[in-house]
């Protein structure tokens, strides 16, 4: 028999037949055992979200308690050392917990379904990354509810953060804790590389990809070079503290300025790659309710990469102030000015859409649209920073504070909150409420601005950051009342986001497979989609399958209804890089305990290298060494051609 | 500004002053940007109400409007132009304000430590160099180069009105300098979190015309006076016996380095790094219990008792 990979697949339509049969390969089993072997990108995507949006209220409370304290001068409702915690763990909860894997989910959710794909590339890794992020959240957050949270800032800077000055389990905590958030990353990054050049369907060449592909893309092969960085600098430090290394220890030789180096090196291409999938979302988003394509799609996914290749050059202006010569701190600054060229084609480019187009007034459309703007506050603000000798004077001020929350909050939970509003009906079949949605915009954003529009006011009047209490007489009493008074409105506002949520789940209004008129693949399948997304992989033949007929730009089409069935196993093609011609079938793995086991096994482990228990590090090692042997023990169904499933 | 003791919108000399007018110009530049892409995108937005207000998108045809990369050539054509302005500027203010003086009126040594600024002066010879906390002293007019040692954790040294930000890190020396055009107080702040009282790591810069700044300076150079009255006297002996142990007064026994120089305490306008006026009541407050003040800082709550407290506070106003 024909080995499954160089069959010659059968064409056919999408029959009830075909989708009974298909949904017999596909879903998982029901009840709690398939509850944690699922595979389905669908339910991971979605799992990586609630967590996220579980994190984001555990940060945004930290950031409200952390309001209360400034909001005015001499406050006392925390202590200096509760308070670094509080500030550090917003900071680490926000980066890393919430901003990244909310745009792994929503990536996870959507790329098979953008793409024309049955599932990611590898399943179990895609388990296994949730369930690492899982793992790596509640060990982080166990140091902090034990009074061990990391207390150093996001950054981490050494020495403080050596054991000298630092005597407790925070900073293994948090060293550990990063160490073990970098495998989720890492392994995610790698799955969707993969699927990105492989699992496109047939016809979607590389210049026919979403422009969310090209974002989450991008920030994936960044995540794969500098992620290595970050994870040796706290591997290191956790050196440094329990076997007495001298990394960044000047006492033995070391270099503090080392630990910054490899913590920005990984830092600010990270924050592009929290950004450039949130603006792939808009930039998918907008022209679906502007009622046309993207406006200079080649150059906005260039610009995507672009931003990203000389995102690599600018991680030194965050050290500015750290005494290097002159001449490097000229080409940083020129490389960080510079930078501003390609997002500046993205603003163009939604503008022109908009401008264009005949855009129609959705919640969606307004979480985008107001994005633009958030986009370009925070852009010049950090072209403002950019310029060095302004920097020695805006750095560790709350300028930099307005800055980047204008950056995260505009350009990550803006867009994500939009794509929520977008997405949840091909999610959940319902559709979200509208009204509500108006009043969760208009208080988010307004809240916002009120917050932290005044706040670049605080950094331009010298307020320091990171400090727990501030005198009188600075000039930034009010200014804190205003911007403690505008966080609790924005909060207000992500609650009404919540509630919107939690109420159309329940009663929202049914949607059907394509609410919005939209051009993409996703719209093509029911709402929610079948455990198999297609019962037919598609053909494509244009950037909007599902404009085709509207635009009526060329005389292929793509073909929806028919193509290869597929149903002789759990199977998908994967097709060649860049013209998406198909390459050959492949047979996806079944549902697995491997992933959720492994990724519990390494969370025994790490907990007992945080408490150097030599016995339990034995043991947690020995089970990661069976998990991984239970994942690669040869299964018959992967490698005998014979369809498995009859 | 005033009223706004670290802003740095304005300046008072040379160094912060380059930086001044380029601040305002990118400042400029950035709402500029704001108010004209805010506006384009509200009067793009504005546009929706054509449709009327509860339009489903669904209704409306899809079509290309034209392919709008007019949009994209104009909107980077007229970036390029500030960004290139800022970019020429920003080099040339950099190469002023970047080198250190050739030839410094003065050079200082300071070492930033968890929480307080300890200062070195240096003379010709080794009976002119002393060491100080929290207040510096510098002439006006003059350039002062200010070397930066890391001691502890990394910190920042920064005086918004004369000079920006640069880190005091372990295992370097790094420097920056100043100049002030008039006689003053200028307030700086440690700006690199630095751990449990990040924030009351504050400290003055004192500008004086070069006359009087000499004259500080030897008087400086003085050692303490032995005690007249016999609370005084009784207030140094306990001082030895405790306070010596972190704390220097030159002139005397106490010569350890732990804390502040205490040899011309009265002489300085604050304590605590920053934090307090030097009077009597908030001095006896600090030295009962500074965790009260600034908690975590390493000086411990000493709890004396009303005698003791008494003669070392009677001691301590000695040290003029």
């Amino acid at each position: 028999m024909t080995p499954a990979a160089f069959r010659t697949p059968e064409i056919g339509e999408d029959t009830p037949e075909l989708r009974a049969r298909l949904h017999a390969i596909w879903a998982t089993e029901p009840g709690w055992k398939g509850w944690f072997t699922t595979v389905d990108h669908k339910e991971i995507g979605i799992r990586y979200i609630i967590t996220a949006f579980v994190l984001l209220a555990l940060g945004g409370i930290e950031a409200l308690v952390i309001r209360l304290q400034l909001a005015g001068p001499d406050l006392n409702l925390l202590t200096p050392e509760q308070y670094n915690e509080f500030f550090s763990t917003h900071g680490m909860t926000m980066i890393f917990l919430y901003a990244s894997p909310v745009l792994s989910g929503f990536s996870n959710y959507l790329w098979p379904l953008l793409l024309g794909s049955r599932d990611m590339a590898f399943p179990r890794l895609n388990a296994f990354s949730y369930w690492v992020y899982l793992a790596a959240a509640l060990f982080l957050y166990a140091g902090f509810l034990t009074g061990n949270g990391a207390n150093d800032g996001w950054f981490n800077y050494v020495p403080y953060a050596e054991r000298q000055y630092n005597p407790g389990l925070n900073q293994d905590f948090y060293a550990l804790g990063m160490v073990l958030l970098g495998i989720s990353t890492t392994v995610g990054a790698a799955n969707f590389i993969v699927t990105a050049f492989k699992m496109r369907a047939p016809g979607m060449s590389i210049n026919r990809m979403p422009i969310l592909i090209w974002g989450t893309l991008t920030a994936s092969v960044a995540n794969l070079v500098v992620v290595p960085a970050v994870s040796l600098a706290f591997f290191l430090l956790w050196l440094d503290r329990q076997f007495g290394t001298s990394f960044f220890q000047t006492s033995g030789g070391g270099q503090p300025l080392l630990w910054q180096h490899l913590f920005w090196i990984f830092g600010h291409p990270w924050v592009y790659a929290i950004v450039l999938p949130a603006m792939g979302m808009a930039s998918d988003g907008l022209p679906v309710f502007c009622r046309r394509p993207l406006v200079g799609y080649s150059l906005v996914a260039l610009s995507t990469v672009a931003t990203m290749i000389l995102g690599f050059g600018v991680w030194v202006h965050h050290m500015f102030a750290t005494g290097l010569p002159g001449l490097s701190l000229s080409f940083f600054s020129g490389a960080s000015i510079v930078i501003t060229v390609p997002s500046a084609v993205a603003i163009f480019a939604w503008l022109a859409t908009i401008w264009t187009g005949r855009p129609v007034m959705t919640t969606a459309f307004l979480f985008f649209a107001s994005m633009i703007l958030l986009f370009v506050i925070g852009g010049v603000s950090g072209f403002m920073t950019a310029s060095v000798p302004v920097d020695w004077q805006l750095t560790d001020t709350y300028f930099v504070v307005a800055h980047l929350h204008y950056v995260l909050v505009g350009i990550n939970v803006f867009p994500v909150v939009g794509a929520t509003y977008f997405w949840f009906p091909k999610m959940f079949g319902r559709m979200m409420d509208e009204r509500l949605g108006r009043w969760n915009f208009w208080t988010m954003f307004l809240g916002f601005n009120l917050g932290f529009l005044p706040m670049h006011l605080t950094g331009l009047f010298g307020m320091p950051r990171r400090v727990w209490t501030y005198p009188a007489g600075m000039g930034w009493s009010t200014l804190n009342m205003i911007t403690t008074i505008g966080s609790f409105v924005f909060a207000i506002g992500v609650l009404l986001f919540f509630v919107n949520v939690a109420r159309s789940l329940r009663s929202g209004a049914k949607a059907p497979a394509d609410p919005w008129g939209g051009p993409t693949l996703e719209w093509a399948v029911p709402s929610p989609p079948a455990p198999y997304n297609f019962t037919v992989i598609p053909t494509i033949a244009s950037r909007h399958p599902l404009w085709e007929e509207a635009l009526d730009e060329s005389r292929g089409r793509s073909s929806i209804a028919r193509g290869m069935m597929l149903d002789h196993g759990k199977e998908t093609v994967t097709t060649t890089p860049l013209d998406a011609e198909p390459d050959r079938i492949v047979e996806m793995p079944e549902d697995s305990w491997a992933p959720f086991l492994l990724a519990a096994a390494l969370g025994v482990l790490f907990f007992a290298l945080l408490l150097k228990a030599w016995a339990a590090i034995a043991l947690g090692a020995l089970l990661v060494l069976a998990a991984l042997v239970m994942w690669l023990w040869p299964q018959r169904r992967l490698l005998e051609r014979e369809p498995a499933h009859g | 500004m005033s009223g706004l003791p670290l802003g740095y919108l304005t300046s008072s000399g040379e160094r912060a002053g380059a930086i001044v007018p380029l601040t305002w110009f990118v400042l400029a530049v950035s709402v500029a940007v704001c108010v004209v892409i805010g506006g384009l995108l509200g009067l793009g937005v504005w546009r929706t109400r054509r449709h009327g207000p509860r339009v489903e998108p669904r209704a409306v045809a899809v079509e290309r409007g034209g392919h709008g990369l007019g949009w994209i050539r104009w909107g980077l054509i007229a970036s390029a132009l500030p960004l290139l302005v800022t970019l020429v500027w920003t080099m040339a203010a950099l190469g002023r304000v970047v080198g250190p003086p050739r030839r410094p009126a003065l050079v200082l040594d300071v070492t930033p430590r968890q929480w307080w600024w300890e200062v070195r002066y240096n003379g010709d010879e080794p009976d002119g160099t002393f060491l100080t906390a929290n207040e510096l002293h510098i002439p006006t007019g003059r350039r002062v180069l200010v070397r930066l040692h890391g001691a502890d954790v990394i910190h920042s040294f920064w005086v918004p009105q004369l000079s920006g930000k640069t880190d005091a890190i372990p295992g370097q020396t790094n420097l920056t300098w100043m100049q002030a055009d008039a006689p003053g107080r200028y307030r700086g702040q440690c700006a690199e979190f630095c751990g449990l009282e990040h924030a009351k790591m504050a400290f003055e810069v004192v500008a004086d015309m070069p006359a009087a700044f000499e004259r500080w300076r030897r008087a400086q150079l003085q050692t303490a006076p032995p005690p007249a009255t016999a609370a005084a006297q009784r207030g140094q002996q306990y001082f030895q016996y405790r306070c010596a142990l972190c704390h220097a007064v030159r002139g005397t026994d106490a010569s350890s380095f732990y804390g502040p120089d205490l040899t011309h305490l009265m002489s300085r306008r604050l304590i605590a790094a920053g934090m307090l006026p030097n009077t009597r009541g908030s001095l006896a407050g600090w030295v009962q219990s500074p965790q009260a003040a600034k908690p975590g800082a390493l000086m411990p709550d000493q709890k004396l008792t009303g005698q003791q407290l008494n003669d070392v506070l009677a001691y301590l106003e000695t040290l003029q």
